[in-house]
């Protein structure tokens, strides 16, 4: 069996406030393994992207990783380096942001900045790294390349945009791509052309993919392997279709009943009452109990151990040990 | 006496651009749009951005002067002069909840103000019993009232916005993206307010929206616009079952649905390139450039809106 290519293990990552220390990532733990889609879903402030910035180590200043390890490939890049970590991120793992507006750079052109990061992580220089830049932008479906490497950012639409970012994010050949909501940008049909995009890279490089969204519908066309977070914590996970098919955690229930569904069109969503919580107190219990339905008192204090539900499927909810209780020995209440 | 509330009839709304010395371009958002709303229904207006949508809303409330066509309310034309009076009748609800609440004024006076502006109360003590009224409807608690706008998540804040809008009791609600910025679980306690506002005030909607599932659930018709024109009109379930325009086609097969089994082995039609600039907008129909049905005919004319059954409207040579 081969060792997975990221496992990231206990994660904790605090950002230091004003107003005192924000836990955004609570343990977390998980495995990708070599040419998997990995879906970490979630709303806002539940942790999602912290837990794909710890792993690039490109957390704002006041946030730091202040327990748990991350190995790639067996070892464990929390202990590198600055510098190593430079090494790591573009041509180890590279990552493609939200809104492409914004994560490239106006005052450089196109081309000067993908032979950037061709320059720095292989030894191809000058004319050679302009080719390069050119094979990408072709690969990522832009059309005339030679003639866009002249062009800045704002002459290009927002797909266009978010192309070059992907195709900048595969100039070293990465055996990682983060995600981290890469369509919320765009409009839905540019936003299939993306995903495709995404899929069919994703087969043909034999990369690794972790697609960080709050879209449920993105993820169920995307990913084999899902991963629910909620207030910094993993509440379940499992593949795509025990996820959607058989939730077993309150959360996931909830999510997936408030979303209008497609074979009961007109039927009442039924949402999930309350906000989501304050991540500067969070509760001694289940940090979902305060919107739960099903709640118990032991929500109120204890945390929930993950429970393997089968091999392909863990969650963190009480309901589940209740559950397993009565089917063993039957009457003990709780 | 006719159930037609909102009647628009060829509607343009073209800005001059500048595009050099003494020279203006018109940007025609909204090129020609025609539709009906029923009292106590929802129109759902569907499509990409830069597509119109949002100007549409805004001119019907007459917050841009149209450059063209009419808008009827209950029969009546609405125009420059007597807008003030008919904001009392309709209303809107806007995307940010974040920019559109006056961050210098508490709840009671954002909810107040347009009672307020319509004199719709006799003394203060009515005014405050209207208010706390209001905020019972969109579930906010009393003590909220004194509280500034910032103090409040994004799901409050549009409570706040939707409560504004109520203000006057209009019989017609513009609803621009109102559950786009929100969070998956709180944009269903919104979407089920709206529906028992509906049931309870028997409010029409105007519900623009880009995620084609939402409008889906909460519409009865949906019309779909694309480069400043409604391509598409039909019954919600039947737009969805039988799309007759191909770019409607192409908008529901892009649409990602929260179901592996279904998005998985659905046939997608993925649309080639960007929706052409309106500056520059192709000739004949402006979806031709993207059509994969395209011929000769589509580019020297542009299809009208035509019924093809039932009230199905679709504006294309072909299908």
């Amino acid at each position: 069996m081969n060792k997975p290519l990221i496992s990231v293990q206990n994660l904790h990552t605090s950002f230091f406030t004003d107003s005192g220390e924000v836990c955004a990532v609570n343990g977390v733990s998980f495995e990708l393994d070599h040419g998997e889609i990995l879906g970490i879903v979630g709303e806002s402030g539940s942790g999602k992207s912290v837990t794909a910035y710890s792993i690039m180590q490109i957390l704002a200043a006041t946030g730091k990783v202040v327990d748990g390890n991350i190995y790639y490939k067996g070892e464990d890049i929390t202990k590198w380096s600055e510098k190593q970590m430079r090494g790591f991120r573009g041509k180890c793992c590279s990552i493609i942001f939200q809104d492409p507006m914004t994560s490239l750079n106006p005052v450089f052109t196109i081309g000067n900045q993908l032979t950037e990061a061709i320059t720095l992580h292989t030894d191809k220089k000058g004319k050679a790294a302009k080719d390069r830049a050119a094979e990408l932008l072709e690969l990522v479906g832009i059309n005339e390349p030679y003639k866009r490497l002249k062009q800045y950012p704002y002459e290009l639409s927002g797909g266009m945009r978010q192309r070059v970012m992907i195709a900048m994010a595969l100039a070293c050949e990465p055996d990682i791509l983060i995600a981290d909501e890469p369509t919320t940008a765009l409009d839905v049909t540019i936003q299939a052309q993306i995903l495709e995009l995404i899929q069919k890279l994703q087969k043909e490089l034999g990369m690794a993919v972790i697609l960080v969204t709050h879209d449920l519908g993105v993820i169920a066309s995307m990913c084999d392997n899902i991963v629910v977070m909620y207030g910094g914590k993993i509440c379940e996970r499992g593949t795509a279709h025990e996820i959607f098919y058989n939730p077993c955690h309150e959360y996931t229930k909830g999510l997936l009943r408030s979303i209008p569904n497609v074979t009961r069109m007109k039927e009442r969503l039924v949402p999930i009452l309350g906000t989501p919580i304050n991540m500067l107190n969070l509760p001694k219990g289940c940090s979902f109990c305060a919107r739960c339905d099903a709640a118990m008192k032991i929500c109120l204090t204890e945390q929930p151990e993950e429970l393997t539900i089968n091999e392909n499927h863990k969650a963190s909810c009480w309901m589940n040990v209740k559950a397993m209780l009565e089917a063993e020995g039957g009457n003990n209440n709780e | 006496m006719s159930d037609v509330l909102v009647d628009v009839r060829d509607l343009k709304q073209h800005f001059p651009i500048r595009t050099g010395f003494m020279k203006t371009t018109p940007l025609k958002a909204v090129d020609g749009v025609s539709f009906t709303i029923n009292k106590g229904e929802t129109l759902g207006l569907v499509g990409e951005s830069g597509c119109g949508k949002t100007t549409v809303g805004r001119t019907l409330l007459h917050l841009y002067e149209p450059t063209a066509g009419e808008i009827y309310f209950d029969g009546e034309l609405v125009t420059k002069k007597n807008i003030g009076t008919m904001r009392k009748k309709m209303q809107m609800v806007f995307q940010d909840p974040y920019s559109s609440l006056d961050p210098r004024m508490t709840v009671e006076d954002i909810i107040g103000e347009p009672l307020d502006v319509h004199k719709l109360y006799s003394n203060k003590k009515e005014r405050r019993e209207k208010i706390l009224e209001l905020m019972n409807y969109v579930g906010l608690n009393s003590e909220h009232a004194t509280r500034y706008a910032h103090e409040f998540s994004g799901g409050q804040r549009q409570r706040i916005g939707i409560a504004r809008a109520l203000a006057v009791d209009p019989q017609f609600i513009v609803c621009d993206e109102p559950v786009s910025a929100l969070d998956v679980s709180i944009q269903a306690q919104v979407i089920n307010m709206f529906e028992d506002l509906q049931a309870k005030l028997g409010v029409a909607y105007l519900f623009i929206a880009h995620d084609l599932l939402v409008v889906h659930h909460i519409s009865k018709r949906i019309a779909v616009m694309y480069l400043g024109k409604i391509v598409e009109m039909a019954d919600a379930d039947d737009l969805n079952n039988n799309p007759l325009h191909p770019y409607t086609q192409s908008l529901l097969s892009a649409v990602p649905i929260p179901d592996p089994d279904i998005a998985r082995s659905r046939q997608r039609i993925i649309l080639e390139g960007d929706v052409p600039s309106p500056l520059r907008m192709p000739t004949g129909c402006p979806f031709r450039t993207r059509c994969q049905y395209a011929t000769e005919q589509c580019a020297a004319e542009c299809p009208s809106l035509t019924d093809r059954g039932n009230g199905h409207m679709s504006a294309c040579f072909n299908k």
